[in-house]
């Protein structure tokens, strides 16, 4: 069976005053129907301007998308815009990280849900609004009867997110973006939306992308995980692989650099973490070579002339970089 | 309350160097055509600590759980409502402006964003210097030296001094904040979540000269956070607020072990861990926190507590010793360690 998004060397560029802002350079992924594909990286990796770039939500100009985008084999880059406003909300939809500022003040929630179905499935403002509180029900919201006619401000922030994954989930899409979907609640509300979208997968089968900064989010929700850095993935692999058996010095790095907790039980003293040295390179110049060569505590002259492929170098399980084999002996 | 307190500070057999009792911060609320008073926040609402010279207390809790309040009053960025805030055993709570001033440079603070706590129009040398000149502590050649040893302090490179705060990455510019904060060579910084806006790998960087800097200088820090990994990872203590109250205070390794107060399980159990083979029992509270301008009766958790009975609802339990030198604010005294059948949270009705 196909894959039901298909990404290939997708290439979003935009055009500044001070030059051309490689957000993201050549990345290619699938999705298959169904499953959670986690996306992970620290900002400015270009993991949002990805998730962007398939809904086409990106300006042009300044921005410019280039590759294949395709979803059930039709390339959404060939689409026309009313054509890819048939797609949007229906058959992809989108949760943004910011329920603060995603949701209409002046529209109620019900309004703001009932939209896409009128729109998509030319129902009436009455169905819709029917429809409005099957969603709320279904993301948990008591009394939605109520909470229907209600405004964005009359809503906690966990209620807000429900409120957007009732609107994306409202036309039953067959894969869901979600681009840091909780990062701005609270640790508890954040355990709240994952159990839910966590059920609403079961329930509704849609594929997800989710993106985040957060591993921990990734390790509890995906099957499998993309790491981006510098606008590249630079390793791709089963959750168990990336986790449990990290290949680039980037990912290494990255979970080595993260707390974890429990570190109190098995640690004596206070224990420092692995530090990342430096910074993200700059996106505006072309990279040569690695893009991670210059903060890679394994850098080679290679690293610096020649940008490593991205091969399989274990099962189900790929990596961009020249010397896996000595990283894995270095660690 | 008062008397775990006291009994605390015996034991450790010296003067805690921040000491917090009863401090309370309720922000009126103004409505009306008329701005009459309507109501207040009570965004503290009885707080007591201490943090003894060269360690590090840490404040978590959810977002308007009051951690920052606690923060602000202590530096007296505000009026305080209620309570008593020694520094060396001494009120400072009630000092005038004046009195307050040579003292100031004795507790410094750090914010969250380091994009705007910096000003975009000073030089390095300047943001740095200001300090260390308003409290008359060096000048001339001296005050050069000092602000290049507190950039080797914070590593970064002397000759940053002659730039601006733009040149700098998040991460570089929340070391130049810590910088101006031991300026003036101050002994407690409060670290109102100063790494929580950063990425995970600057993240190590800040965490790490964080706790560097204690070492070398016997630095006292209240670290306000909700990032629990970061908190297991550079904390002695921890004190777990609720609606403007601590419900638990403990040492790192027993909070993080054996927390007791129904709140810190949830809150530790809902933290997301990096590894997929670790399967969690995750405790779910259902609804959101309430507010706090019409706090709960009783116990503030009980609206959410998977354990709650008919005397949470009407009686406020009080913070005291429940073993393994834990101080929570619960009526039970052994909490289950499993949600009962009958109460467990369910996130979505069925």
């Amino acid at each position: 069976m196909p894959p039901l998004l298909e990404v290939q060397n997708l290439q979003t560029h935009f055009g500044t005053i001070d030059g051309v802002v490689r957000a993201v350079e050549g990345v290619s992924f699938h999705i298959n129907a169904g499953e959670t594909l986690g996306v992970v990286g620290e900002s400015g990796c270009g993991k949002s301007v990805t998730a962007m770039s398939i809904l086409r939500l990106i300006q042009e100009p300044p921005g410019k998308i280039a590759g294949k985008i395709l979803f059930q084999g039709r390339d959404l880059l060939e689409l026309s815009e009313p054509e890819m406003q048939a797609i949007r909300g229906k058959d992809i939809s989108m949760i943004f990280q910011e329920p603060m500022t995603s949701l209409n003040p002046v529209l109620t929630v019900g309004f703001q849900i009932g939209e896409t179905v009128v729109l998509h499935e030319g129902v009436s403002a009455r169905e819709a609004e029917q429809r409005a509180i099957e969603m709320l029900t279904l993301v948990g919201i008591p009394a939605p009867e109520r909470r229907v006619r209600e405004y964005p401000h009359q809503l906690s922030g966990g209620m807000r997110q429900r409120v957007m994954i009732a609107m994306a989930l409202a036309c039953s899409p067959q894969l869901l973006v979600a681009d840091e979907p909780t990062t701005a609640l609270d640790v508890t509300i954040q355990a709240q939306i994952l159990e839910l979208m966590r059920e609403l997968k079961t329930r509704v089968g849609a594929a997800i992308m989710l993106i985040t900064h957060d591993l921990g989010v990734v390790a509890e929700m995906a099957q499998r995980v993309i790491v981006m850095y510098a606008g590249r993935k630079v390793e791709e692999g089963t959750v168990e692989e990336i986790f449990l058996n990290p290949l680039h010095p980037y990912t290494r790095g990255l979970l080595g650099s993260m707390p974890k907790l429990g570190s109190s039980l098995t640690e004596t003293g206070r224990s420092k973490l692995t530090e990342i040295q430096g910074q993200v390179p700059s996106l505006r110049k072309p990279i040569i070579g690695c893009p991670f060569a210059s903060r890679c505590p394994q850098v080679t002259d290679v690293c610096r002339r020649i940008a490593p492929a991205i091969e399989e170098k274990a099962p189900n399980h790929t990596v961009a970089c020249h010397y896996v084999e000595r990283a894995l002996a270095a660690a | 309350m008062s008397t775990t307190q006291t009994r605390q500070l015996e034991v450790k057999g010296q003067t805690p160097l921040l000491e917090v009792k009863g401090l309370k911060k309720h922000f009126p609320i103004h409505g009306g055509i008329l701005g009459l008073k309507t109501g207040d926040v009570y965004a503290v609402d009885g707080v007591s600590f201490s943090i003894n010279r060269g360690e590090t207390l840490s404040l978590v809790g959810e977002s308007g759980c009051g951690k920052s309040t606690v923060g602000k009053a202590v530096l007296r960025l505000y009026p305080i409502t209620d309570g008593e805030v020694l520094l060396d055993g001494r009120r400072i709570d009630n000092l005038s402006a004046g009195e307050l001033r040579p003292l100031r440079k004795r507790i410094q603070v750090v914010f969250q964003d380091p994009f705007s706590s910096l000003n975009p129009r000073q030089k390095l040398f300047d943001i740095i210097a200001e300090p260390i000149i308003n409290f008359g502590l060096a000048s001339g050649s001296a005050l050069d030296d000092r602000v290049g040893d507190l950039l080797d302090k914070v590593r970064l490179p002397r000759d940053a001094m002659y730039r601006y705060p733009h040149e700098f990455s998040g991460g570089q510019r929340q070391r130049i904040a810590i910088a101006r904060a031991l300026a003036p060579g101050s002994d407690l910084i409060i670290c109102d979540e100063a790494v929580s806006a950063l990425d995970v790998s600057v993240k190590a960087q800040i965490v790490n000269l964080l706790s560097d800097l204690q070492d070398e200088l016997g630095l006292t820090l209240l670290f306000i956070s909700h990032d629990l990994a970061i908190v297991e990872h550079l904390t002695h203590r921890v004190a777990v607020m609720y609606l403007g109250k601590i419900v638990e205070v403990a040492d790192r390794r027993t909070l993080f072990s054996t927390p007791h107060h129904p709140y810190t399980r949830a809150l530790l159990s809902a933290v997301p861990v990096p590894d997929p083979t670790v399967k969690r029992n995750r405790i779910i509270l259902h609804g959101d926190v309430p507010s706090p301008i019409n706090p709960p009766s009783g116990c503030r958790f009980h609206t959410r507590c998977p354990f709650v009975f008919d005397r949470c609802k009407v009686d406020e339990p009080q913070l005291r010793d429940v073993g393994l030198g834990r101080i929570s604010a619960c009526h039970l005294d052994v909490v289950p360690d499993d949600v009962p059948t009958a109460n467990r949270a369910i996130a979505v009705p069925a």
